[in-house]
């Protein structure tokens, strides 16, 4: 009896697998929110490296900043996030003199907001450790082997042999989620033929905080600002950021080039308008597929982020779902927890796939279409895209859709962190 | 989390306890409803609590230390959610496989709830009193709904509350009951509601009444059959709760 009660004063624990955005973001609102009666243990050997060394760029929708900022961490990396004040889509061949623009998104999505803020993962990863430290997240830098499940926890075996039980597994491991595979929760999936080049790029002119991205037939080519830096004559030094997706195939052979053709190609694509270009770092390439979860959920189990959904980068929206994700999973557990509910109990893992299965599968398919609609150089597709068959008539609601993504207000009654407000 | 339970419960018991306590845990099987109204009949006792006792409801631990008495215990599904947020809770229920099911879940999940297969009159008795009693889902059961309501108020300590919920007897729980809908019947085997024995919150409020007590606040409760989920309503008709102390 005295061993019952002693455990029982004992806070629940939840392990979070994977230190992602979306995993320190769900740490840290988890712990804000409860204090000492949760224990919060994140796992991911990446823990003690440098964040800063991250420099791969984000488009922060303003639903996943107001979370952000209701968390304390937006303020801390706001002087560095470069605004996106406008947003200029063309649908073109590589070789067309003139790209059409056919759909701008310079009206905002609100009172003067900004369509999203761009941001470098090594900040906001900085930012969230810090504040995770602070508010007493156990940031351990070793990864999860796997778990097995009992009726009243989890036992997480951690590497080196230590097993951590805990209430509820949190599997932030990504796409390829192996703690996903272990609780067999099957993965649909297909992949692009595509793969992504990121790379940051400087530039002779300001981008003037506007966002281009060309629909080419080999994929869409997205220009993302970002924040310039002064460079040691005090000159402001004009980046961006290029999401350049491109046929598998076409890929090794352009990455192998020398630079100068490597650079050639990039401003068939980049344009003259920015002035010259240049790499500041080196690209990176890596194939792009989509897949979703069967389910986001199993006993004592939530998928979050890339583990629960891989979609095409096409509109900039996969950090913002495992945002999203870490809102919603956040709220069900705080608000169950405030009922005396387990962390890890049905009833706060059926409201969580409810809240995010919906908005999730929508936008991993209206990405898939409009690459789909997009990537491909078919004389009929492109010319009823261009006559507005495929476009004019679909566009205002895609738009729309993006808009009222972009700013939480899709699907349900958003969680109350993405309205900007404590839990 | 430990290796072999209580020496006096033998392993075929327990084995044969689990099976039942699977069907009072599950929260898909056949206790499914239960489950789904657990949420809003914890949040309705918690924000009374809190509101009595001048606790903050976002605490995760808001009835800290305050005693609780749950008659008509069953499983223990509502037992064990007012244990986690603090109380001391102390769970009645008369069927004795009730009690060793809840003891061996309560233990499994590492949790303080002492159990008893006793009556609420017992409990009297012995001159022991609850900052908070709970008869919730039990009032249509009993033989003698006064003397049953009587006992209740009496396990109440001064300066705490009772609340309770039940099923009224209207046209329209008839029609539920007759129909057999989940709501109504689907947290317990069938045929352990019967629509005669349902009490109207005219006759709760008349046997409150008589031992003293007045009703504090009171709400309907409704079943949204799309989501699955229960809300509050003022809606009276079906589902109701309320809460009440020595007036």
């Amino acid at each position: 009896m005295s061993q019952t009660a002693e455990r029982a004063t004992q806070s629940p624990r939840i392990v979070i697998a994977g230190g992602g955005l979306g995993g320190l973001s769900l740490a840290l609102a988890l712990k804000q929110s409860l204090g000492d009666d949760l224990s919060v243990d994140m796992c991911d050997p990446g823990l003690n490296r440098d964040p800063h060394g991250d420099t791969r760029a984000f488009a922060i929708a303003p639903a996943a900043r107001r979370m952000l900022e209701a968390l304390g961490v937006w303020q801390v990396v706001a002087g560095r996030a470069q605004p996106i004040l406008d947003m200029i889509i063309t649908d073109s061949r590589l070789n067309d003199p003139v790209r059409p623009v056919f759909l701008t998104f310079d009206e905002s999505v609100g009172d003067g907001e900004a369509l999203a803020h761009m941001v470098t993962a090594g900040d906001l990863t900085a930012a969230l450790v810090t504040a995770c430290e602070e508010a007493g997240v156990g940031l351990k830098a070793v990864g999860v082997d796997g778990f097995s499940v009992t009726s009243a926890h989890v036992d997480v075996q951690i590497a080196g042999g230590d097993v951590l039980p805990a209430s509820l597994l949190v599997a932030a491991d990504g796409g390829r989620s192996r703690l996903r595979e272990q609780a067999g929760i099957g993965w649909i999936s297909w992949p692009y033929r595509q793969s992504g080049i990121v790379a940051t790029i400087v530039h002779e002119r300001d981008h003037e905080g506007r966002a281009i991205e060309h629909f080419l037939p080999s994929g869409p080519f997205a220009i993302l600002p970002l924040k310039p830096e002064i460079g040691e004559d005090g000159a402001a030094i004009h980046r961006s950021s290029i999401v350049w997706s491109e046929r598998t195939e076409n890929v090794a052979g352009l990455l192998a080039s020398d630079s100068a053709d490597l650079l050639a190609e990039l401003e068939r694509r980049f344009g003259l308008q920015l002035g010259r270009i240049a790499f500041e770092t080196a690209p990176h390439a890596y194939p792009l597929s989509f897949g979703i979860a069967r389910s986001f959920v199993s006993d004592r189990l939530a998928l979050l982020g890339d583990a629960a959904h891989v979609i095409h980068p096409i509109a900039g929206q996969g950090l913002n779902l495992g945002l999203h994700d870490a809102a919603a999973l956040a709220e069900a557990v705080v608000d169950g927890m405030r009922l005396g509910l387990d962390p890890g109990s049905a009833e706060i893992l059926d409201a969580y796939e409810s809240a995010r299965r919906t908005d999730t599968t929508t936008m991993g398919f209206v990405t898939d279409g409009l690459n789909r609609l997009f990537s491909n150089d078919i004389l009929p597709v492109r010319l009823a895209r261009d006559l507005g068959l495929g476009l004019v008539d679909r566009l205002p609601a895609l738009k729309r859709f993006f808009i009222r993504e972009a700013a939480g207000l899709t699907g349900r009654e958003p969680p109350r962190l993405l309205k900007g407000e404590a839990l | 989390m430990t290796e072999g339970h209580s020496s006096t419960i033998d392993p075929e018991e327990v084995a044969r306890f689990e099976r039942i306590a699977e069907t009072w845990w599950d929260p898909k099987g056949p206790m499914k409803v239960l489950h789904r109204f657990n949420p809003v009949r914890l949040a309705y006792i918690r924000d009374g609590a809190c509101r009595r006792f001048a606790r903050d409801p976002r605490s995760a631990r808001s009835l800290d230390g305050l005693s609780i008495l749950d008659v008509g215990c069953g499983g223990g599904v509502l037992s064990e959610p007012l244990a986690r947020l603090g109380g001391n809770v102390t769970g009645l229920d008369p069927a004795p496989t009730n009690i060793a099911v809840a003891r061996l879940h309560a233990e499994q999940a590492g949790l303080a709830v002492a159990y008893r297969n006793e009556t609420v009159e017992a409990v009297v008795a012995a001159g022991e009193t609850f900052d908070i009693v709970l008869a919730m889902e039990v009032v249509e059961h009993v033989a003698d709904v006064q003397a049953f309501v009587t006992a209740c108020a009496a396990a109440v300590k001064p300066g705490g509350f009772l609340a309770m919920a039940t099923l009224n007897r209207t046209a329209k729980s008839f029609a539920f009951a007759i129909v057999g809908a989940e709501y109504v019947l689907g947290w317990l085997p069938k045929g352990t509601h019967e629509w005669e024995r349902f009490v109207t919150p005219d006759e709760l409020r008349a046997a409150l009444d008589q031992s003293g007590f007045a009703v504090s606040d009171e709400t309907g409760v409704v079943y949204n059959p799309l989501n699955g989920t229960w809300s509050l309503s003022g809606d009276m008709a079906v589902n109701y709760m309320l809460t009440a102390a020595r007036g």
